[in-house]
């Protein structure tokens, strides 16, 4: 039943990435593409997890951890840069 | 005394928590080594936090989380029915203004993500002298109603926790 | 127990990848950029925390490892998704005009 459930949680996730990156691709403005790629960072997550579950290990969560850490920092430095015109001041 | 030894004793715990979390396991050492760090940081970076949060209610705040959390959920099945089954272009998305009445900077943090996480509305922007949030609304009829739900459901909840 | 366990995991993961497919339809189908804000910041977050959820169900109580991780990413996805969008809207509004 788990097993089941897995196969279509991976697909349905990965048919979302491709959702997003069709809106990366076409998204009109900067922001669009912003908030496509910061979703699709979210979705590897579920993914990433969803692949610790089906080969039964643990070690794919501190992937998973520095993702959402990584992806974090880079969206909100992308939003500095379009609001301020520069990342560091 | 204690406090010149841990000026923030809830960022301390909170620390000590996130580093056993992070360590995957309870084991004495694990939580010493993370009590050490905690310590050490709180008053190293003690400078960039002036100010001294107090929490009033901790039971108070089992409640608000609990009441989030099912906010949550409904607000997830609303938008997914908006989004299946609503052609976007009737929806009647607008900006509300809603005016505030706390003042501390972590309470109206904790409101505006609040907003972001709950029924069709996101908070955009917080107004230049602190006494409004601007919330975009996915879909709504009624806008004085929807201020008069945040304020009463979350803002008040909030006052009785935070000063 | 176990099947009562199975049946809880296979839920959350249903659920779970319903909601991630419902943000990024929202991302796709909707016309406005802060009204694509509001699918990715709500139904993606849950969606993802829900998969988190049957994780942790699944490594401690059917394969008995004990691994609480999984509580840290989605405590640190719930804490962020707000300053994003916060971020993502003030942006949207700067650049706009």
């Amino acid at each position: 039943m788990i097993a089941t459930a897995l196969t279509f949680a991976v697909t349905v996730v990965c048919i979302a990435m491709a959702l997003n990156l069709y809106r990366l691709i076409a998204g009109p403005l900067a922001v669009d593409r912003l908030l496509a790629l910061d979703t699709l960072v979210v979705n590897s997550i579920a993914l990433i997890v969803l692949f610790g579950m089906v080969y039964a290990t643990t070690v794919y969560f501190e992937a998973a951890l520095l993702f959402a850490t990584v992806a974090f920092v880079g969206t909100i430095a992308f939003c500095k840069y379009l609001l301020r015109g520069n990342v560091i001041e | 005394m204690l406090r010149a030894v841990l000026p923030h004793p809830l960022l301390a715990l909170t620390l000590v928590v996130v580093w056993t979390l992070l360590f995957n396991s309870f084991t004495p050492g694990t939580i010493v080594t993370g009590i050490i760090v905690a310590i050490s940081v709180t008053k190293f970076t003690s400078v960039y936090w002036p100010s001294d949060t107090r929490v009033r209610n901790p039971r108070e705040i089992i409640a608000y989380m609990a009441v989030f959390l099912w906010d949550i959920v409904l607000s997830n099945i609303q938008v997914a029915r908006l989004v299946l089954f609503r052609s976007g272009d009737r929806l009647k998305s607008r900006f509300v203004t809603v005016p505030l009445d706390v003042t501390s900077p972590e309470a109206i943090v904790a409101l505006a993500a609040t907003i972001t996480l709950t029924p069709g509305t996101l908070s955009v922007d917080v107004a230049a002298d602190n006494r409004s949030i601007i919330v975009h609304c996915l879909d709504v009829d009624d806008p004085d109603a929807l201020v008069a739900g945040i304020k009463e459901r979350y803002e008040l909840r909030l006052k009785r926790i935070l000063t | 127990m176990s099947l009562f366990a199975e049946i809880v995991i296979t839920g959350l993961l249903v659920i779970g990848a319903f909601f991630v497919l419902v943000g990024s339809m929202a991302l796709n189908k909707l016309p406005d950029t802060l009204q694509r804000l509001h699918g990715p910041t709500k139904s993606t977050t849950l969606g993802v925390g829900s998969v988190l959820v049957a994780s942790i169900i699944y490594f401690n109580l059917i394969l008995e490892k004990f691994t609480i991780h999984e509580l840290l990413i989605s405590l640190f996805l719930f804490l962020t998704a707000p300053i994003s969008a916060h971020l993502l809207a003030k942006a949207y509004l700067h650049t706009k005009d």
